[in-house]
């Protein structure tokens, strides 16, 4: 028997079509409604401490006085170290396992994506349990003295195992695993006759991967990064186990601070009144920061690929 | 020109991965500075034996070579050689154009930058040599800085060809270089083949009869992984000794 079209199929058609439309039509809502709530909820702190939130440098809970740059600047030197560490071991792990033998590699890969299902709270006690205490005692001690790098200014001497550079290492292990495994897809998407006439002009494997491969992939390994910088900016719990926790701005890589998720994690369930809506501010700001990332990264992409010549 | 012989195949047995042998006891000699093109059909073993004389094989796992090949009386296949300088005097062209992500005067410098050292200004001569013998340089010449992947698919060819000949090599091996290419760009590749063969000894796997006809001065022709049949072309396309040759060039197969 033929399949007629009648009512019911018409109207089971539309009600998918809505349904559809409107999930899709949720998401960007959804952020339109976080971007109006934060900075409702955030309007308070504004009025009270006007733009000069953004650069103030208190944190005063018995006087009310709040300013977000400790957060800030932390937020961003963890970041920076994060992806100054992760993004190097990232490309050569991609590099090592977009070559590797098969049944090695594939095992390899596996154990990488294991890495990145770690919960983040474990990360935070690995760090605070073992990793802060062998940075006080040997590395931060290496670094500062045996390689004599404590004389440059902002390196710090003296640390007790927790703060920034701590951070940035946890921050780099965790985010490791999503750099790499795009990095790699994207060596894996060179087209082997490409690869093939690199080395037949006489290319070793690395001048072939770091004048062709690299470039060829350049877009892919730019979003590799960005999402390792999308991940490393919001990271709240791990970082939170070692950051130290005290808002003040960074003066050294050893010392103690805060960055802005670990704030908001610090202070939600004591918050009401101004610092209520300070929480809410440094929300937005983090929320703005990583779109602006977002978008960044885009428009650069943009113009790299109108620059390539790209049809 | 010379009859002197500049590669010289022994034996060559090819094995890709699992031992499954794709080459048979093929036996050659190639002239230099003459265009040797190797036919037969899909799956003969022409492309497998073109890439063993670069060794470019060996970025494969599995696939190895067994025999001699001799590019001026040295066993190339021996550990000792130095693949990259044997890569640098023996260039080889894809079946697609394979232009690198950069500039047009990076593709072509790309060569002399990896294997001498030079001035810029020496570089900057030298790529535009190679341009105007490609016969690329008039269209190129205002865009040198434009990616290279902007060019057309012929100009990309012969872009690549260029590229192939700054690294100054002795042989050139080409991959069905027009298979991607229209028939007007076609031409002006066979022209410039025919012209490279002054300077450079040619080795070119071609499915285009015609193309083999117009061009070569020997053909070979594989059948099965074994070399059926080689000579000088006008005597294999006029007058084939072995049967198979004759039903392949008269297009019974293939």
């Amino acid at each position: 028997m033929a399949r007629t079209m009648n009512i019911s199929d018409t109207t089971v058609d539309r009600t998918f079509r809505i349904a559809t439309g409107a999930a899709a039509v949720a998401i960007p809502l959804l952020l339109l409604l976080f971007i109006v709530q934060l900075t409702w909820g955030s309007l308070p702190a504004w009025r009270e401490f006007g733009p000069g939130f953004l650069i103030g440098t208190e944190w005063d809970p018995v006087a009310g006085r709040y300013g977000a740059l400790p957060a800030i600047a932390g937020t961003l030197l963890t970041t920076f170290l994060a992806l100054l560490f992760a993004i190097p071991a990232a490309f050569v792990t991609a590099l090592y396992l977009a070559d590797a033998p098969p049944v090695f590699g594939g095992i390899l890969s596996q154990a990488l994506d294991l890495l990145a299902a770690i919960p983040s709270v474990i990360y935070g006690m690995w760090g605070l349990f073992v990793l802060a205490p062998i940075m006080q005692e040997t590395i931060q001690p290496f670094l500062s003295e045996t390689l004599g790098l404590g004389r440059i200014p902002f390196f710090g001497v003296d640390g007790d195992g927790f703060g920034f550079l701590t951070a940035g290492i946890i921050l780099a292990l965790m985010i490791l695993p999503y750099i790499s495994a795009v990095m790699r897809n994207v060596f894996l998407m060179t087209p082997p006759m490409l690869v093939e006439s690199a080395r037949g002009i006489g290319c070793t494997r690395w001048e072939a991967a770091r004048d062709i491969m690299v470039r060829y992939g350049a877009r892919g390994l730019l979003g590799a990064i960005f999402i390792g910088l999308g991940r490393a900016l919001g990271e709240t719990m791990a970082v939170l186990f070692v950051i130290g926790n005290i808002s003040e701005v960074p003066t050294s890589l050893y010392s103690s601070g805060t960055t802005i998720a670990a704030t908001l994690a610090n202070h939600f369930a004591e918050a009401d009144g101004v610092l209520r809506a300070v929480l809410f501010a440094l929300g937005l700001v983090l929320l703005a920061l990583s779109l602006a990332v977002q978008i960044f990264a885009r428009y650069y992409l943009m113009l790299t690929n109108s620059s390539r010549g790209e049809k | 020109m010379s009859d002197e012989i500049k590669i010289s195949v022994r034996n060559l047995n090819f094995f890709y991965a699992g031992n499954h042998q794709a080459l048979f006891d093929n036996n050659l000699e190639i002239r230099a500075n003459h265009v040797t093109a190797v036919i037969g059909p899909s799956g003969c073993g022409k492309s497998t034996h073109l890439r063993t004389y670069n060794r470019i094989f060996e970025l494969y796992r599995g696939q190895r070579a067994e025999g001699e090949i001799l590019v001026d009386g040295e066993n190339i296949l021996s550990p000792h050689v130095d693949v990259l300088e044997l890569r640098r005097r023996i260039g080889m062209i894809f079946q697609k154009p394979t232009p690198f992500p950069m500039s047009v005067f990076d593709n072509v410098a790309y060569p002399l930058r990896l294997h001498f050292k030079l001035s810029k200004s020496e570089i900057a001569d030298r790529v535009e040599d190679a341009l105007r013998g490609v016969s690329l340089w008039d269209e190129v010449s205002g865009k040198l800085k434009t990616s290279g992947l902007a060019l057309s698919g012929g100009q990309q060819q012969r872009l690549c060809i260029a590229r192939a000949v700054t690294a100054a090599p002795e042989v050139l091996l080409m991959d069905e270089p027009t298979s991607a290419i229209d028939p007007v760009a076609t031409l002006k590749i066979e022209d410039l083949i025919l012209q490279l063969r002054e300077k450079f000894t040619i080795v070119i796997v071609t499915h285009n009869m015609q193309q083999a006809a117009r061009i070569s001065d020997y053909t070979a022709f594989f059948y099965q992984g074994r070399i059926v049949e080689y000579g000088r072309t006008e005597a294999i396309f006029t007058n084939p000794s072995n049967p198979k040759t004759e039903e392949y060039i008269t297009g019974r197969f293939g």
